[in-house]
């Protein structure tokens, strides 16, 4: 243990206090994304974000990964302010819960380290590069293990859950035969960052008697639903999201942008042209809108030798912002932004967080993009409700779980597609009952959840013709039964054809030298 | 500097030959391409980022990433679609091959051209399969899912081998090395070509031509 602490200390000694804190920072971040992309791909959704040209200072490694508040928050828990190190790995574990209780582990994702230094790697660079293209990894494997087709097709039946803890990695729920698929390494002066998953192959359901066992890391659940129908989920949590007071469809407008700004700028030249434009930067005052742009920021690394045109290039690390640190410290404070429409509260940087001389003026601020990414990010009511189609009301109507959606119901009333004013013709049987209801009142009485409406079918004119389309809709919605339908005429029928019987047989009988005559002639 | 060369083999129908090579050829190209580079006085630059989009195909039980950038889907699809209809046109058992190559320019003094010289191919064999009802189709949408699936991790296991890559290169060299035509992303400068094996076996190759036609431009 001791050649240990002494081999580390050794290693520690090699890496500048500057390249250590990039690599922790980049570490940190590195881990809260790979939950963010591993929980996004068990939604049971397709993921969509938009490129951008222009670095916006809020996309770590270059990638347009968002971030759900509550999936960070659950990360940030986990860790506790530590770091995935050599034994310690942060797990994210996906399983699935049925309505009945029955509960199986899919698949566990590991974000280990190990003792493998890679001391000549450049931190800033090099290492950043390959954690960008470690997370792009990530998001192709995710859509290859077998919980992907799971997770897509969650809904009534079962939900999809996800767990995060700290520590030492558990398989053992897997079931036997699980396969483990490595998504890659990146290595690193202090060790190397591995990334895997290993996935259950055996889908045989377990006992429920199995899903109990020792206390779970984590405890509160954020309880998105009125109600809980599968019952004791304890340290799960479900793998939909719906920020709270949200219109259906939209922009993804809970999405809680990075903390701490991340490195967006590199650089081909030699590190004394940069540490000049650090002395001579002359940071604004506060609030700025150019601060936004974390390009122009040119926060030097003097230490770093550099030559044009070589693969090292040295990054641009941002002005350290105050409200990173508050990260740190399990305090979210959001900073006011330069795009007023997703009215983010201004609240001021709290006081004495960082050492560093121009972290206070020169804050540059987690924006959200001015452009509002239209990520089509569409969210789900709740894992057991589906979003209401155009043809069912879930208004007096017997749903399961219709208790779960208030607020659809609600939308429902004056939606348009649930109550047309204006079609003609009835897309569903349920509907059309729905439309006849309404005419046969006459246009005078109300139902209890409905607004009732003139029937007005589309293209007619109601004012020439002494009967218009909707009178003669009405009328013939409900016409009379065909005769040779109804069960009376052919039950009478039926009737006199048994008596006649015997009749009929009796002169068939007596013909019956006709009818060989008449077959002989077919032949 | 050798040239790293992978090849992937997939057995598809003939409806899932797009969306096969779609899926492949997309992967490889999220994980080689970049944000925009910004360049800015003193040297420095800046990356833009990279959007990425889920895609399910219709005739294979599969979703893939891309990245959001419709300009560059445009120009795969515009390939891959070529590489389809030789493969219908020719006489062919329905075998074929389709390259994804990446190189970097080098300049040469007039009169000779710049050189390209490829540091990582990709080369994707294609075998059509035929079938004859709708049971076995329905197996082969599942079975190639997974094949492609094994794909997909043979592609990133080879990437996060972390080999050569071209360094970064200075503004005035980045057309060498990347494709800065697309407004949102950067690919590192890449062509694609595909061969068909004829029903007599031999291959009528277009980069055969292409270099010979090369060699001799003066």
């Amino acid at each position: 243990m001791y050649v240990l602490m002494q081999a580390y200390a050794m290693m520690e000694s090699d890496l500048s206090p500057q390249d250590k804190k990039d690599l922790d920072k980049f570490i940190k971040f590195f881990a809260l994304k790979t939950v963010q992309v591993i929980v996004q791909a068990r939604l049971g959704e397709k993921i969509c974000t938009r490129s951008s040209s222009s670095p916006t200072g809020s996309d770590w490694f270059n990638l347009a990964i968002k971030d759900i508040p509550e999936v960070t928050h659950e990360a940030k828990k986990a860790l506790a302010g530590q770091l995935p190190g050599i034994g310690r790995s942060m797990c994210v574990e996906i399983s699935l819960k049925t309505s009945e209780g029955d509960s199986m582990e899919l698949e566990t994702w590991c974000l280990e380290m190990n003792e493998k230094c890679d001391k000549d790697i450049k931190v800033s660079y090099t290492v950043y590069n390959r954690l960008s293209l470690l997370l792009k990894s990530l998001l192709a494997i995710t859509r290859v293990t077998p919980a992907y087709k799971l997770s897509r097709k969650q809904g009534h039946d079962y939900v999809i859950l996800y767990r995060i803890y700290f520590g030492e990695v558990q398989l053992a729920g897997l079931g036997e035969g699980f396969q483990t698929v490595r998504v890659g390494i990146v290595g690193t002066p202090t060790g190397t960052i591995t990334l895997s998953c290993a996935y259950r192959t055996n889908l045989a359901f377990m006992s429920t008697r199995q899903f109990e066992r020792a206390a779970p890391i984590m405890g509160i659940i954020i309880d998105h639903f009125v109600e809980r129908p599968f019952g004791n989920v304890g340290h799960m949590h479900p793998c939909n999201y719906r920020a709270p007071g949200e219109e259906e469809g939209g922009a993804f407008a809970g999405v809680e942008d990075s903390q701490e700004v991340c490195t967006t700028s590199f650089s081909t030249s030699p590190p004394s042209q940069l540490y000049t434009s650090r002395l001579s930067y002359q940071p604004p005052a506060l609030g700025a809108a150019e601060l936004c742009h974390p390009g122009t920021c040119t926060a030097a690394h003097p230490h770093q030798m550099v030559a044009p045109g070589k693969e090292g290039g040295v990054p641009q690390v941002p002005m350290q912002p105050c409200h990173g640190a508050q990260a740190d410290h399990g305090h979210v404070s959001s900073c006011p932004t330069g795009d007023a429409t997703h009215h983010i509260p201004a609240t001021p940087p709290s006081s004495g967080e960082d050492a560093e001389a121009l972290s206070r003026s020169s804050e540059v601020k987690s924006t959200s993009p001015s452009d509002p990414l239209d990520a089509t990010f569409t969210r789900k009511v709740g894992a057991f409700v589906n979003k209401p189609t155009t043809q069912v009301t879930t208004a007096g109507l017997d749903l399961p779980f219709a208790a779960f959606a208030p607020r659809a119901y609600e939308l429902e009333e004056n939606d348009p597609m649930v109550h047309p004013p204006d079609s003609p013709a009835t897309s569903s049987p349920l509907q059309g009952s729905l439309h006849s209801q309404a005419s046969s009142d006459n246009g005078g009485q109300t139902q209890e959840d409905f607004v009732m409406v003139d029937f007005k079918p589309a293209f007619s004119k109601d004012d020439l013709l002494p009967m218009d389309l909707g009178t003669f809709y009405r009328e013939f919605q409900n016409p009379p039964q065909l005769a040779s339908l109804s069960i009376d005429v052919s039950t009478q029928s039926m009737a006199e054809d048994l008596d006649s019987l015997p009749e009929k047989l009796a002169i068939y009988e007596k013909n019956i030298d006709e009818f060989d005559a008449f077959v002989d002639t077919l032949q | 500097m050798n040239c790293r060369s992978e090849v992937l083999e997939v057995s598809v129908e003939g409806r899932q030959v797009d969306e096969a090579m779609l899926a492949l050829l997309h992967t490889i190209l999220l994980h080689r391409s970049t944000g925009k580079f910004h360049y800015k006085k003193e040297g420095t630059y800046s990356i833009g980022t990279v959007g990425t989009q889920d895609i399910d195909c219709d005739f294979i039980d599969f979703t893939f990433v891309r990245v959001s950038s419709d300009e560059l889907d445009r120009v795969i699809r515009k390939a891959v679609a070529e590489f389809k209809d030789a493969l219908n046109i020719t006489g062919s058992d329905g075998m074929g091959q389709i390259s994804l190559e990446f190189y970097q320019k080098k300049k040469s003094r007039w009169p000779f051209s710049d050189e390209c010289i490829p540091w990582e191919v990709w080369t994707i064999k294609v075998n059509v399969v035929n079938l004859a009802n709708e049971q076995e189709r329905q197996i082969c949408r599942e079975k190639v899912g997974e094949k492609l699936g094994e794909k997909v991790i043979n592609v990133v296991e080879v990437i996060n081998r972390h080999e050569y890559l071209p360094k970064m290169p200075t503004q005035s060299e980045v057309d060498n090395v990347f494709d800065t035509s697309l407004k949102d992303v950067q690919p590192y400068l890449y062509k694609i070509t595909y061969q068909i094996t004829d029903s007599l076996g031999t291959s009528v190759s277009t980069t055969m031509r292409r270099l010979i036609k090369d060699t001799l431009a003066l």
